[in-house]
Parts: structure tokens; C-alpha cells; sequence
């Protein structure tokens, strides 16, 4: 039993409903009990999809327990057949009908319907959504997909592999990528899931080979489609420049094209705004990162890389993908943090106290209460981050996405030096009253003045008033790292010593 | 004063009642410690249930799962099942972890769930146990929230049926008038008591109270009211308790509000000047709240799906003060007795539906081509889509609306779908 109180993945079967909703043509009959059509609003509201998902639910209630409940699905099965006509369905448990141990892959072959049905086995008291996305994805492709034994005919095809229903920026890195590929003179044959139909799924081994883009949800169906059907895979994901080059570079070989076919691919704004002066200021700046394995992988390389920023911090929540995430820290000097337990990375967040946190939703939120800035890199996310506007993560658009989010909440360095240089500017500190409130506004009134000698925490007096001289901004994280080099050191009385010590050790 | 509410009919049989099953759009009762949580400030509700339990609360409570909430899941692994035996040790140590993270926390609610329920683990036994062990500092106690069992706001049924046992009961014969049973908006209990006190009515308990150890006493002989339409079991369990149920409408709008405290005072023989004096003004803001949103509102059609049980009353609401016409209400459950009052006041025609086939009620829906369409998140988006118009019914349940001060902004959350239709060019 573990105690929950945020997940970052949902149960499997909203996995399977990713893939369900991400394509057409397609019809999930889930066995579950009434409540459980929840998962409907986080396809209608979050994405703002203006369609129900297509799932059937078969609701059972403690009355039907007694009775037939396998009998009920059966009626659900057929109905929905009767109602939408999909090309092939898709059928499961959720967890408690798990429990009650009806065959709903068993049951959907008795009815013996018209059109492929697929039973999907998602263990929900083991496995968690995009096992569950990355599982019905594979046994999609396994089940409509016929091996194929000879080259594809057009060398320079290829499958987008990986986009899926309430996936993080998936709508606009497909628009991305599939421009990158056709400027390149790649041609795509099926993207899938999303807006592929079961028809779609079955010309998958037309290409002559993949591109997945989100290894979490497709990375196991390229692999039998690697095997079966002779077609290789790309192994990079494309977010960040010297990603999307490499990438690049991986479909060139793949496609069997020169270097000219690539350099029409594009540019980034990124190496540029990076490299000019007011980006001096983001030297180093220490950033903490956490999310699925894809995102925060790409994004260590990123912030690196190409921002050069000091990685102080690097986990997952995709236990499936942590011996890349385990390997990528170490390369780094870190030990990994491989956790679903949110407060487990608050800690960690608290103890690194980085100057710029890069995560999901509830990183937004530890960062919130712990007063660091923070952009979002990763699902979880909520409904801001399903944008109107075109926002990718991968590509050359993407990098320069991923510059402006990330910088944002950083502040910009003329703004930085500004602060500094009047930090001790009667109407520029911490106790001034916001100048948008006018002449009426009222300042706060002042402290009292520390008491003479030693203060709380083992401050002295003439200490605690040289901290008041840093701003405001950088005063707490000075205050706690002088009081842990004094307590370090066992220095009962922080003097302003003390605290230029600290200042020496810390910036070293 | 205007009391326009007529004696219900003898028999309810004149309004036809389509009775349907399956597959139903709702939440289950989990969803209730959403808003429960937060009117019982030293409570904590810790579900046992699976990772679609965790998920469906976080999905429900959106962004209010991030402020430290009284609220979590202990997930059912694998282990657990395999193990069933030592699922009590289990629940003891996540139990001793939680209190030893929230010693501020005085009743726990062990909260069942499908997958509990289904493998039937025995959480009452549970609770009993676990109260011992942490008596006299927290008091632990059961219900069940689960989609097989409860419906949405039947979740708050199983809670306040739950504390019933639990309230005190009073020293020395002394019998608490009156007790309101439903959790309230803080603003809007206040607001009750306050014309309570005015009608002569000083010692009225509200159930759930706001903290462990203010629970209201109840004995043989104490008379309640309920402000809610979803709460049989309560009702029952105040029964067993030897309370007696003050028949009346809820308090929804300014008919409804005074027709509930009408009931009140013919129960504790107030004269009708005394009600008059406590009730009138509010009566009188109320429907002036509610005028403009009136213009907006009368003769538009309303389509109801089922979700809360609030619909008949709010069918009720809108059609006898908004001037507007329900084609069809649909309730998850029909508690005749509870709502006789209500469903009298329903103009002829209305079709009341039970329990729900979704396919088929989407179809009547489309046919009867509404104006307005009451519905849940999972087809709001997709109705609007296809050029309806919706207000989503969840709102109904966590947005204060009941009293008159509340009135106004009740007919507004009707009105403003159709305003924002109308700006942004039909």
C-alpha cells in the first residue's frame, strides 16, 4: 500500500485511452465500474477536444455484481458496435474489473463482430499510463500489421511513430517534424496514433523505416516493427538544436540522403540568442529538471549544451526509462532521483534550492511554494499548457519555444543588472510600495530594529544588518547558506565574517 | 408575502418518469471530499482504493490537490492482493505515517472504493480498530465513496451518514431543536442561522459541522431539515436516532428559501408575521437579483442530464422563478420522498428521467434541440461543439447557491452560458 497524494501517471487504461481517442476509426469497450468515465473530461477539458472520447464504458454498479456482469459487457460490446461501426475495437479492464475477472477479450471474440477486436491485458495494480499508451499501441500494430519479408519500395519513407491523445505538445512537434522531414525530401507515409485510422495501421510496413517520436508510447511497437518488418528506427528524439541536428543526421542515413538534404531542414534562433550578451547572465545558473525520461533527458542536454546552465539535478517518474536517465546524471555527476512520489522531489528541490526548476505541473507548484522560478517541460500538465498559439518542443521552432519559456521566468539580464546596481535605492527595495498604486499607496511599516548582540538563529546584530544590504531577491538563499556553513563549521555566532565567509565559499 | 408554493399532488404519477440503464456519465462518490474536506477543517479523508481512485480525485480537484490538502489515496498494490492478510498491518502503518505527518488532523474517514469493495476489505472493522489506537486524540470512521455504490453526491450522503452515530447526544433530557442537515457554503449557513435566530430559533445545529468536535448533538424528538436533495441515508440514520424530518423544498432561489424556512416555522408553530419579519427583505433582494438574469432566461428551454440530484429542484428553481422549461430532467436517483414538493411544482410535460443510458439521452437531447443543456465535463465541450449550448453541472455543486443572497448568482450561472453565445455571435 503506498501512500498518494499526486500521481504523475494515471492507471493504464488511461494510457490505452490516449491511444483510443488519439486515433479514428477506433472503439475502446472498457470494462469499469460507474465513476470511472472521469477519464472523459481530461480528453474534453484539458485538450479541449470538441468529441467524447470514443470509449464505451460498460458502468457497473454493486447490483449488477451479483449478477452477470460479463453478460453486460457483452451487451455494451455489441451496442457500440451497432452505434459507431469502428474499423477494429480495442477491449479491456480497468482495475476493478480486473478484480472481478470477466474475460472481456474472451467475451468480445463470442460475439464474433465483423471487425478485428483487440484485448488488451494492462495490468493496473503493477503498470501506470504510458505503459498502458505504450502496450495498446504495440498490440494495435501487432494485431493489424502484416510482417513483411521485402524492402519497401520508396527507400525515403517513413512512419511518424508516438504522437498521442493529451500528450504534451504532440499536435505541434508532429507539425514540426513532418515539415523538418518533407524539406528534407522525406516522404511520410502514416503517422500514428493520432488521426490514424485502424486502416492507416495496416500500411505501417509500407515505409522503409520509423521515426519514433516519443519512445515512451512507441518505442515498443518500433522494436517488433523493426524486427518484423525490416524497418529501422530513429533512437534520437528531436527537442533541442544539437538533438535535432543529430536527428537529422540519423534520418539522412536512414533515408539514405547527403548532407545538402539536411542542411534544408532549417535553423534556430536558439545558438544566436544564446550567444548574445544578454544571455551572459544565464552562465551557470543552476537548474533542477524532472518529468517523463524523453523531456527531461532533453532537456539536461539542452540546458547544458546550449544554455549553459549548471544541471544541479536530474530525475523521472518513468521507472521504464530510468537506466538512460540513471546514465545520463551520472555522465553529469549526479545520482539520478527515480521517484513517482512527489514529496520525495520537493525535498530534493528544498535541499539543491536551484535558481530555476524545469518539470511537470506539480514541479510548477513546489517551485511556487518554494519561491523559485519554473517552466514546464513535461506532462503532467494542466489545460495552460494545451496553448491556442503553435508551440512546439522539438525542431528548430521548438528550441526557440524552449529559449522563451525558459527564460521568462529567469529574470532577463539588463533587469538583473539594474536591481543590483540600485539595490540599495530608497524606492527600488523589498519594503517600497509597488509604484503602479500611486500616491496612496501605504508603505509598510518598518521592522523594529534588531535587538542588540546576539539575534535568533545565532545572528549578530551588525550581521543580520549587513543581510538586509543583499536584495531582496537572493537574501533568503544567503541567509540559509551562511547558516549551514556556520553550523557546518560549528560557529555558534554568525558575525559579518561569517557571512562574507560563506559568500567566498558558496561562490566558489 | 408571496408564497406561491402549492400542496403537492396527492400522487406523483401524473409526471411521467423514464427509467433507464446503461452506461452512465458521472463521478462516483469519491468526488464528494472534494468540497467535504473543506467544510470539515480538521478532517482528513484517506481513500483505499487503486491509482484510478488517486487520478479521478486529482482530475476532480484540479488545482486545489497543490495546497497541502486533507485529502489522499492509499494505493492497493499487488503485494496487497497477494497478501490480503496482512492488508491490515498494511492500512496501520500508511495510517500511523499520515498522522505522524498531520498531528493537527482529528477525524479520519477511511473512504472504500470499488476495488476495497470488491475484494471486500473490511474498513468499518478497520476504523474501529484504528480508533482505538489513536482515541482519544482522532476519531476514525467509514463510509464508502465507491462508483459501484454511490453516485457523485451520494458521496456526502455516505459521510454524513456516517458522523450520525458519532454526534453527541445531549445531557439531561435537553432536546436540540432543530438540526440542518447538508454541507453548506460557509457564507450561506451563516446567512441560515442568522434568520433562524431572527424567527426565534437560536439553538440550530448544521451537520457537518466545521471542525471534529463541534459535530451538533441530536436527540429523540429534534426536528431536521434538509438542505440537500441527495441524502437518504442521512435521513435514515437521523431517523434511527429518533429525529423527525421537516418536510420541504430546498432552499434554491426565493420561493425555494422561503418555502424551507415556511416549513421550519409551521413545524415550531412561529407565527406567520414573526417569519414574515425575518424572511420578507431577503425574499424581496433576491428576486431583484434575480430579474435581469429572468429576461434573459424566460421561456428558453433547459435539458437536464443526470449528475447530482439537484436537478428536479433546480428544474424546479428555473422553471418557477426563471420562467424557463425543462424538456427533461434527469436525476441519478429519484428520492420520492424528499423531493414530493419539488417535482409538484414541475410544469406539465416535464419528462423526469432515472439512472441513464448516455447514447440514447444524447439522442433525445439532439432531437429535442434545447436551449440550454445542464451536463457534466465529458459532454459539455462536444455538445457546444455540435452548437449547443451547456452549463456545466459540477459547478452547481461546489459554487455557493442556496439561501437568497445566493440567488442572483444561481440565475447567473444559467444565464451567462447564453449571454456568452449571444457576444460571441449566437
Amino acid at each position: 500500500m503506498q501512500l498518494t497524494l499526486w500521481t504523475y501517471e494515471g492507471p493504464p487504461h488511461i494510457g490505452a485511452m490516449r491511444i483510443a481517442t488519439a486515433m479514428d476509426g477506433l472503439h475502446y469497450v472498457l470494462h469499469a465500474p460507474q465513476g470511472d468515465t472521469y477519464a472523459d473530461l481530461l480528453f474534453t477539458m484539458i485538450e479541449r477536444r470538441n468529441a467524447r472520447p470514443p470509449v464505451t464504458y460498460t458502468t457497473f454498479q454493486a447490483r449488477d455484481l451479483g449478477g452477470d456482469t460479463a453478460e453486460l459487457f457483452k451487451t455494451a460490446a455489441a451496442d457500440a458496435y451497432e452505434r459507431f461501426k469502428p474499423q477494429a475495437m480495442i477491449v479491456g479492464a480497468s482495475c476493478t474489473a480486473e478484480l472481478i475477472q470477466d474475460d472481456p477479450g474472451g467475451l468480445a471474440k463470442a460475439l464474433a463482430l465483423p471487425v478485428p477486436v483487440i484485448p488488451l491485458e494492462l495490468p493496473s495494480y503493477q503498470k501506470k499510463e504510458n505503459w498502458g499508451a505504450s502496450e495498446t499501441f504495440y498490440q494495435i500494430v501487432r494485431a493489424l500489421c502484416v510482417p513483411r519479408r521485402d524492402a519497401a519500395a520508396n527507400p525515403r519513407s517513413c512512419n511518424i511513430l508516438g504522437p498521442t491523445a493529451l500528450g504534451f505538445r504532440h499536435r505541434d512537434d508532429l507539425a514540426e517534424i513532418s515539415r523538418l522531414l518533407e524539406r528534407m525530401g522525406v516522404t511520410i507515409n502514416v503517422v500514428a496514433p493520432l488521426d490514424a485510422t485502424p486502416d492507416d495501421i495496416r500500411r505501417i510496413p509500407e515505409a522503409s523505416f520509423n521515426v519514433v517520436l516519443y519512445p515512451e508510447t512507441a518505442e515498443t511497437a518500433g522494436r517488433w516493427l523493426e524486427r518484423n518488418c525490416k524497418q529501422p528506427m530513429t533512437s534520437i528524439v528531436p527537442i533541442g538544436v544539437s538533438a535535432t541536428r543529430d536527428f537529422i543526421a540519423q534520418v539522412a542515413s536512414l533515408a539514405g540522403l547527403d548532407a545538402d538534404a539536411a542542411d534544408k531542414a532549417g535553423a534556430s534562433r536558439l545558438p544566436w540568442y544564446s550567444r548574445s550578451v544578454d544571455s551572459t547572465y544565464l552562465t551557470g545558473k543552476r537548474v533542477f529538471i524532472f518529468g517523463d525520461a524523453t523531456h527531461a533527458l532533453a532537456a539536461a542536454r539542452i540546458a547544458r549544451e546550449e544554455l549553459g546552465f549548471e544541471v544541479v539535478g536530474l530525475g523521472t517518474y518513468s521507472r521504464e526509462f530510468a537506466r538512460p536517465v540513471r546514465e545520463a546524471a551520472a555522465r553529469l555527476g549526479l545520482e539520478a532521483l527515480i521517484t513517482d512520489d512527489y514529496l520525495e522531489v520537493e525535498a530534493k528541490v528544498a535541499e539543491l534550492q536551484p535558481e530555476l526548476v524545469l518539470g511537470t505541473q506539480m514541479e510548477r507548484h513546489i517551485a511556487k511554494k518554494l519561491g523559485f522560478p519554473c517552466a514546464v517541460i513535461s506532462a503532467p500538465v494542466h489545460v495552460q499548457d494545451f496553448p491556442a498559439r503553435y508551440s512546439p518542443q522539438m525542431g528548430f521552432e521548438g528550441a526557440n519555444v524552449i529559449f522563451d519559456s525558459w527564460v521568462h521566468p529567469l529574470m532577463m539580464g539588463l533587469e538583473e543588472h539594474l536591481l543590483h546596481m540600485f539595490r540599495g535605492d530608497f524606492e527600488f527595495n523589498d519594503k517600497a510600495a509597488a509604484s503602479h498604486l500611486g500616491a496612496g499607496a501605504t508603505k509598510p511599516a518598518e521592522p523594529a530594529p534588531p535587538p542588540p548582540g546576539p539575534t535568533q538563529g545565532g545572528w549578530a546584530a551588525e550581521a543580520e544588518k549587513e543581510l538586509q544590504k543583499i536584495p531582496f531577491f537572493v537574501r533568503g538563499k544567503a541567509r540559509r547558506n551562511t547558516e549551514r556553513f556556520a553550523a557546518e563549521r560549528g560557529i555558534a555566532l554568525i558575525t559579518i565574517e561569517t557571512l562574507y565567509d560563506a559568500k567566498a565559499h558558496y561562490s566558489r | 408575502m408571496n408564497l406561491p408554493f402549492r400542496a403537492p399532488p396527492a400522487s406523483c404519477n401524473d409526471i411521467p418518469v423514464l427509467r433507464e440503464r446503461g452506461q452512465r456519465e458521472v463521478f462516483c462518490g469519491l468526488t464528494g471530499i472534494v468540497w467535504l474536506h473543506r467544510k470539515i477543517q480538521d478532517a482528513f479523508f484517506l481513500v483505499v482504493g487503486s491509482r484510478t481512485c488517486a487520478h479521478l480525485i486529482q482530475s476532480a480537484a484540479g488545482v486545489m490537490i497543490f495546497a497541502e490538502p486533507r485529502f489522499a489515496t492509499a494505493i492497493i498494490d499487488e503485494r496487497d492482493l497477494a497478501g490480503l492478510s496482512e492488508i491490515d498491518a498494511e492500512l496501520d502503518r500508511v495510517v500511523n505515517r499520515l498522522l505522524e505527518r498531520r498531528p493537527d488532523i482529528k477525524m479520519l474517514f477511511l473512504v472504500g472504493s470499488c476495488p476495497s469493495e470488491v475484494i471486500k476489505l473490511d474498513l468499518k472493522r478497520a476504523a474501529a480498530r484504528l480508533s482505538q489506537i489513536h482515541s482519544p486524540k482522532v476519531r476514525v470512521l467509514n463510509y464508502s465513496g465507491s462508483g459501484i455504490e454511490t453516485t457523485f453526491t451520494q458521496g456526502e450522503d455516505a459521510c454524513l451518514a456516517a458522523l450520525v452515530p458519532f454526534s453527541p447526544l445531549p445531557a439531561n433530557g435537553y432536546v436540540p431543536p432543530l438540526l440542518v442537515a447538508g454541507a453548506l457554503s460557509d457564507v450561506a449557513e451563516d446567512q441560515f442561522r442568522r434568520i433562524f435566530a431572527e424567527m426565534g430559533l437560536t439553538d440550530v445545529g448544521f451537520l457537518p459541522a466545521r471542525s471534529a468536535a463541534a459535530m451538533p448533538a441530536i436527540a429523540p424528538g429534534t426536528k431536521y431539515l434538509l438542505a440537500q436533495p441527495f441524502l437518504n441515508d442521512t435521513a435514515r440514520a437521523l431517523e434511527e436516532r429518533g429525529a423527525v424530518h421537516i418536510p420541504a423544498p430546498f432552499p434554491l432561489g426565493a420561493e425555494g428559501t422561503t418555502a424551507w424556512f415556511k416549513a421550519a416555522a409551521d413545524a415550531f408553530d412561529i407565527p406567520e408575521a414573526k417569519l414574515r419579519a425575518a424572511t420578507e427583505a431577503g425574499h424581496i433582494r433576491a428576486r431583484l437579483a434575480m430579474e435581469p438574469h429572468r429576461a434573459m432566461l424566460e421561456g428558453k428551454r433547459i435539458f437536464f442530464f443526470p449528475d447530482s440530484q439537484l436537478e428536479i429542484p433546480l428544474a424546479r428553481f428555473v422553471a418557477q422563478e426563471l420562467g424557463m422549461e425543462p424538456v427533461e430532467v434527469g436525476t441519478p436517483y429519484l428520492q420520492r420522498a424528499h423531493l414530493a414538493q419539488e417535482i409538484g411544482q414541475l410544469p406539465a410535460g416535464t419528462v423526469v428521467s432515472e439512472g441513464q443510458d448516455v447514447e440514447k439521452q444524447l439522442d433525445r437531447c439532439r432531437a429535442a434541440k434545447p436551449d440550454l443543456v445542464v451536463c457534466g465535463l465529458g459532454l459539455a465541450n462536444p455538445l457546444e461543439a455540435e452548437g449547443f449550448t451547456t452549463k456545466w453541472s459540477i459547478e452547481l455543486v461546489f459554487t455557493p447557491i442556496h439561501g437568497y443572497e445566493q440567488a442572483g448568482d444561481l440565475a447567473r450561472l444559467f444565464s451567462r452560458p447564453m449571454d456568452r453565445r449571444t457576444r460571441l455571435g449566437g
